[in-house]
């Protein structure tokens, strides 16, 4: 079994769209949608749940008012700023217990935390394992760690033979832990300098973790001087361009209509991502 | 609105849908308002210098303080061990390690410890860099690559709001942690969007963030004239105002990919920011 995850560095590039897509093309594989603040792949996959669970993560630090003297150590000692007027602020807690630890009056509890929800589906591509992270809750690294450690299983037990983690935007927490131990890195990438600044440092963090990583420029042809800048700095970096894809109306047309790109188009676009996918596979050694 | 000063913090949900685009804008179209400052928060990807090109005049280096055990002292009691609920600490028999990446830089572990044994040290994981350009104060914060926490980064940055003036924050996609500490204090947050599936999907957890945090919001909605209809039915059913619209439009595109701001590549639209800005005062004033 081997794993891809799609990243991008820059969000908006074109990540869910291409995984949609790798989804319809791909035979025996199952799905991790690692994007756990901002989930948008189901929109595509229409997923019908078969199990939903609860993600409880971390701690909460409760003030008990009958309890509290109002000495202030809790304050004094907080260093997220999450105590004011000897009141905790659920969204600033980081659930260390430093409070709790020293509270003289033991006025102080830490309350486990429901911090989202993941589940597992059926789409007609094949089994999705997906979540969502509570709005401002922490530790979406956990989340995804466990979104992919259950994709791995479900991989395992039907005896597929890819796991297709669509990934988060960025480089820090979520990024990482959905990075860490897969077999391929797909960069998607765009030809502005935004792309390409982003591109870099989220390469930086696939070699920084030993993760061979392969490119992909999505709409090359909005700007022909920066895809050459992109094209020249992965052959420096001896990065692979896996495909260049253009722009075209239908990738938005096709999200309208809730369908993966290679299924409602004909057009280059989809030419290009069925190479990509071959591209893929055969880099993942298959 | 408090002591002439005003924060507008630029968010979206999904990535790529034009944050950088409309707080760089904005604040060049303000730069002869009085004192107006940029905080570039989305540490993890900053691009907005690559519009701004500022001169940047300050480097700080951004530290969590991790603990540091000193042997002489250490009775291998596990105190700190127990007290650390990020797992950063291991006490063996005799033999204490630490996991500096999986620390939060609480502190309970140093103040805790009975034998006075812990202190700490800063560790590195990124960069604040403060300037100027265009008549524009310039601050963003950069992890560095490896890293996985950038809320510590992204409270640094916010140090550096100014007393008085208008000061714009650039945020990172998502819904979670980083998001939560770069709107929060914020007088108002712009959601900015694109009229797609993906789009509303995450503009609606955007929406639900921000009441959350108590914070009025409106919506600019990017690359109108493609997609649907679902973005302006949500905001008019939510009564959300759409406050600016950009159309989809090539030459916009190019000028964003060469990293012009999109208010010096066709001068006029300076004046829709402008009137972005004074519908913003009228809900503030409201």
């Amino acid at each position: 079994m081997k794993e891809v995850v799609v990243l991008s560095g820059k969000g908006g590039t074109g990540k869910t769209s291409i995984v949609g897509s790798f989804a319809a093309l791909a035979k025996s594989k199952v799905l991790a949608d690692c994007d756990v603040d901002a989930a948008d792949l189901y929109l595509l996959l229409r997923p019908l749940t078969q199990q939903k669970h609860e993600f409880w993560s971390g701690q909460v630090a409760f003030i008990d008012e009958e309890k509290c003297t109002q000495c202030g150590l809790c304050q004094e000692v907080c260093r997220f700023q999450a105590i004011e007027d000897f009141r905790v602020d659920p969204v600033s807690c980081e659930g260390c217990g430093f409070c709790y630890q020293v509270c003289p009056a033991e006025a102080i509890t830490m309350r486990e935390n429901l911090s989202g929800h993941w589940f597992i589906s059926d789409t007609r591509y094949g089994p999705l394992v997906h979540a969502r992270l509570g709005i401002a809750q922490e530790n979406s690294g956990r989340l995804v760690a466990l979104v992919r450690q259950q994709a791995k299983l479900s991989a395992e037990k039907q005896g597929l033979d890819y796991i297709i983690s669509d990934g988060p935007p960025g480089i820090g927490c979520p990024v990482i832990s959905s990075l860490s131990g897969a077999n391929l890195a797909l960069l998607v990438t765009e030809p502005t300098l935004s792309g390409i600044h982003d591109l870099e440092r989220v390469l930086g963090v696939c070699h920084h973790f030993g993760i061979p990583a392969l490119v992909c420029i999505n709409k090359y042809d909005l700007n022909e001087d920066n895809t050459r800048q992109i094209e020249s700095y992965c052959l420096g970096q001896g990065i692979g361009i896996a495909s260049k894809i253009p722009f075209d109306d239908v990738v938005t047309e096709a999200l309208v209509q809730g369908l993966p790109v290679v299924e409602y188009s004909q057009h280059s676009v989809t030419h290009e991502i069925e190479t990509l996918w071959q591209t893929v596979t055969k880099a993942l050694g298959a | 609105m408090a002591g002439g000063r005003v924060i507008i913090s630029v968010a979206s949900g999904k990535g790529g849908t034009g944050k950088t685009l409309v707080a760089t804008s904005m604040v060049l179209s303000l730069s002869d308002k009085g004192r107006v400052q940029l905080l570039d928060c989305d540490v993890e990807e900053p691009d907005a210098h690559l519009f701004l090109k500022p001169t940047f005049t300050h480097r700080e280096a951004v530290s969590i303080p991790v603990p540091r055990v000193d042997e002489r002292k250490c009775t291998y009691c596990g105190k700190c061990a127990e007290v650390c609920v990020y797992n950063a600490i291991a006490v063996m028999k005799e033999k204490v390690l630490i996991f500096p990446e999986l620390c939060h830089g609480c502190g309970a572990c140093s103040y805790l410890c009975p034998e006075g044994a812990i202190s700490e040290e800063g560790k590195e994981i990124g960069v604040v860099e403060s300037g100027y350009s265009n008549g524009v104060r310039f601050v963003h914060g950069k992890l560095s690559i490896g890293e996985l926490m950038a809320p510590p980064i992204i409270r640094r940055v916010k140090q550096h709001v100014a007393s008085e003036g208008i000061i714009i924050i650039d945020v990172s996609p998502g819904t979670s942690c980083p998001v939560v500490d770069a709107v929060k204090g914020s007088d108002f947050c712009l959601l900015v969007t694109e009229p797609t599936p993906f789009g509303l999907n995450d503009l609606v957890l955007a929406v639900e963030l921000v009441r959350k945090l108590n914070i009025p919001c409106g919506v600019v909605l990017n690359r109108s004239g493609v997609g649907d209809r679902g973005v302006e039915e949500y905001c008019h059913r939510g009564n959300i105002p759409i406050l600016l619209t950009i159309p989809l439009d090539i030459e916009i595109a190019a000028f964003y990919s060469r990293g012009i701001p999109l208010v010096e590549g066709i001068p006029q639209w300076r004046e829709s920011f402008l009137n972005l800005f004074n519908k913003i005062g009228e809900i503030l004033n409201k």
